[in-house]
């Protein structure tokens, strides 16, 4: 057997799990890390300028390949840097493996130069963390770190490494475990028979069902199986902003997506149901709105492989816990083979209201001859580039318009901090993605507010080649808060006005890039059309838009789903 | 609704602290939390107590559950269970009230396991509401100091909480 050093070791474990690429930040107590890592070039590190950053780069990573992703950073300062893009992820179920240094074990608990208690901190928004105390269990360490992030309900996973564990001198056998046992940790692999059945029948005599999907389909990787399903049985679909993308938007089944910000056909659907069928999403504020108001005649089948999401704000009639791909994949075979088939006559009913719905509003907004509109910003993308690209973004009203107006037809391509809303999440997340995809059009759909929070990453894509597209849509306002502002506080826009903003262009160009900025809306097309043309440059385009724009619809605070602003002044 | 769940627990450094954050975090009530290692030295047993709706109570359960290091748990109000915490109460014993002392912890069954020439110490096992109880019939007034531990609790009949 070999005898490598803890350093050695940790950079080999990485190496058997099949690990590409980390994303990091070295600093004093992960330096014999560093070097390790010099010393060979299998895994290839990521320099970038802040660690959030580096986060949401693994972050951006996951989503797209369905990969766990993996950073590394030192103690202190280095680790409570990577707190934010930890909790995004955990709030998101994204797998990912957090390396960070501490100081060495001699010097715990006395307040030593860049000691913080990683483990503490991150405790409330990791899935797991663990605490390196022998170079020794580095290896078994490793592998248990990226088994619980990836199995079961995803989720980040901290590994806290003090110094002296990775000393180059001290050697130790080798040995990376293939499998890992935990006698506590066992995530269910199959769903219950009789749940399952039970749900087929409730399915099959419905009369005005629905199906609600979430990100869990799409980390799940069970797109493939709720399409066939979907498309056999005949109902309706809509899906979380998580989910974007787990059925095809542009399939006339699919209503949009529901919510907050949902379209008008899905949260009418929703309300209006009398089955819901939940795949892999939560139930979650932003989604069903006060929940003693939620669906009143509804019945509700929840599949999630997450017992605690299940009847956690909503109560289901008939929970079943299991990964949804294996349970989707029994439910088809009990359809197909049912004698009972769905009430045709009920579900044309249905659908003949669903469409009355759609034809009511349907997303629609007001042009305007000389202001460019942001929603047009993203029906023209999406037409430029085929529906085809990955879009991250940022939070805020360029993300309601991002989801709503850009038609996704395939999981992993929609890449948003849903659960957190993490501002200065979208940049780092597209260079995750761009890293990987480098022949994909990868598009960072943000606002002049969102791109300050992580813009220093320009420097990162100068160093690595990494030609993504920012689409900046300055309204010069922190939009969603000057939205609510104009709602609920009579247009007092207290601190949602940013003065004295930069020059994005000469900003760009400064860090080596380029920029280009649309200000006229007969210019849009011409120059959107250039942009998407330079292939091997990072473009920063700022886009002047509607400063005065709201997002809708929007559901009235407190009420049912069905309860909607359309428009700044029609209420439903 | 007062609760008494009992864990399994992995007897690892940390583990604790994710049980106590988790019921902070989520805004859950611990009344009593007692803990230590069991005959299997891997394994720590934790009994807390808390209250709550049934929803609360199956989250609380669901959530304990997701930790990594919780290895089984167990709701023991949900059947029939012995519960019982240790007190030890130091009070005033001085004259007259030596004698009337004794014969309280004799119908309490408690022991006085420490004496001196003012002070009685006095052990006392039971369930909770007869900790109280005996508080309450020797009078507060004479109580210098209570420690008590915390419920322990263990199912009845052949019902077993292990691997």
């Amino acid at each position: 057997m070999e005898l490598l050093s803890g350093a050695d070791m940790l950079i080999r474990s990485l190496q058997d799990e099949g690990i590409e690429y980390i994303y990091g930040y070295p600093g004093g107590a992960a330096l014999h890390i560093y070097d390790a890592l010099f010393r060979q070039d299998k895994v290839k590190h990521i320099l970038v300028r802040h660690e959030q950053a580096a986060v949401h780069m693994a972050d951006g990573y996951a989503r797209a390949t369905g990969k766990p992703g993996t950073v590394l950073v030192t103690s202190g300062p280095g680790a409570t840097n990577t707190i934010t893009g930890i909790a995004t992820a955990f709030m998101d179920s994204i797998p990912m493996v957090v390396l960070c240094g501490q100081v060495a074990s001699t010097l715990i608990g006395e307040d030593a130069f860049q000691e913080t208690d990683m483990m503490g901190v991150s405790r409330p928004v990791v899935k797991h963390n663990l605490s390196v105390r022998h170079p020794e269990e580095i290896p078994e360490i490793i592998r248990k770190a990226y088994y619980i992030a990836a199995t079961g309900r995803p989720g980040p996973v901290v590994v806290d490494i003090p110094k002296d564990m990775t000393t180059p001198n001290e050697r130790y056998e080798y040995a990376y475990p293939k499998k890992v046992k935990l006698r506590s940790y066992n995530p269910a692999i199959r769903g219950h028979a009789g749940q399952i059945k039970k749900a087929v029948d409730m399915l099959l005599a419905a009369k005005r069902p629905i199906i609600y999907a979430g990100g869990g389909v799409i980390l799940g990787k069970a797109s493939d199986q709720l399409t066939e399903l979907v498309r056999m049985i005949g109902y309706p679909i809509t899906n979380t902003i998580m989910g974007i993308g787990c059925y095809p938007a542009s399939d006339k089944q699919h209503l949009g997506w529901l919510g907050m910000h949902g379209t008008y056909e899905a949260n009418m659907a929703m309300h209006h149901s009398d089955l819901i069928l939940c795949v892999g999403a939560r139930f979650d504020d932003r989604v069903t709105n006060a929940t003693e108001k939620f669906c009143p005649g509804a019945r509700i089948i929840h599949i999630d492989i997450d017992p605690a999401s299940i009847s956690k704000t909503v109560d289901a009639d008939v929970p079943i816990v299991g990964p949804v791909d294996a349970v989707l994949k029994e439910m088809l075979a009990l359809v197909k083979e049912a004698k009972e088939k769905p009430d045709a006559d009920a579900i044309a009913s249905w659908w003949k209201q669903i469409d009355e719905w759609r034809a009511f509003h349907g997303m629609r907004y007001e042009t305007s001859p000389d202001v460019i509109k942001p929603q047009e910003v993203i029906e023209m993308l999406c037409r430029l580039t085929n529906g085809e690209a990955f879009v991250t973004s940022d939070v805020g009203q360029h993300q309601m318009f991002a989801a709503q107006y850009y038609k996704f037809d395939k999981p992993n391509r929609w890449i948003n901090s849903g659960g957190l809303g993490t501002m200065g999440f979208g940049f780092p997340a597209a260079m995750g993605v761009k890293l990987t995809h480098p022949d994909d059009e990868v598009l960072c759909i943000t606002g002049e507010g969102s791109i300050q929070m992580n813009i220093q990453e320009l420097s990162t894509c100068k160093q690595y080649n990494l030609p993504v597209k920012i689409i900046n849509l300055n309204n010069q306002a922190l939009g969603m808060v000057k939205q609510w502002q104009d709602m609920n506080y009579e247009s007092r826009h207290a601190e949602s006005y940013m003065e004295s903003l930069p020059d994005f262009i000469k900003l760009a160009e400064a860090y080596g890039h380029k920029g280009v900025r649309i200000e006229k809306k007969e210019d849009l097309e011409t120059k959107l059309k250039e942009v998407l043309a330079m292939k091997d440059d990072l473009v920063f385009v700022d886009i002047l838009v509607d400063r005065f724009e709201h997002v809708y619809p929007m559901q009235v605070a407190r009420g049912s789903m069905k309860d909607m602003w359309l428009s700044k002044t029609e209420r439903v | 609704m007062r609760r008494i769940i009992s864990v399994l627990l992995e007897n690892e450094p940390g583990a604790l602290s994710r049980v106590v954050g988790l019921f902070s975090q989520r805004n859950y009530n611990i009344e009593t939390l007692t803990v230590a290692p069991t005959e299997d030295e891997t394994l720590s047993r934790l009994t807390v107590t808390t209250t709550g709706s049934d929803k609360v109570i199956e989250q609380i359960t669901k959530q304990l559950n997701k930790l990594i290091e919780v290895v089984k748990l167990v709701d023991l109000t949900e059947g029939a269970h012995i519960e019982r915490e240790l007190m030890l109460v130091k009070l005033k014993a001085t004259g007259s009230q030596r004698a009337e002392i004794k014969r309280t912890v004799d119908i309490f069954r408690g022991q006085i396991v420490d004496v001196t020439s003012s002070v009685y110490t006095v052990q006392l096992a039971g369930d909770s509401e007869k900790l109280d109880g005996f508080i309450q019939a020797v009078g507060t007034s004479g109580v210098l100091e209570v420690v008590r531990s915390g419920v322990s609790g263990i199912a009845r009949g052949e019902k077993v909480l292990s691997l």
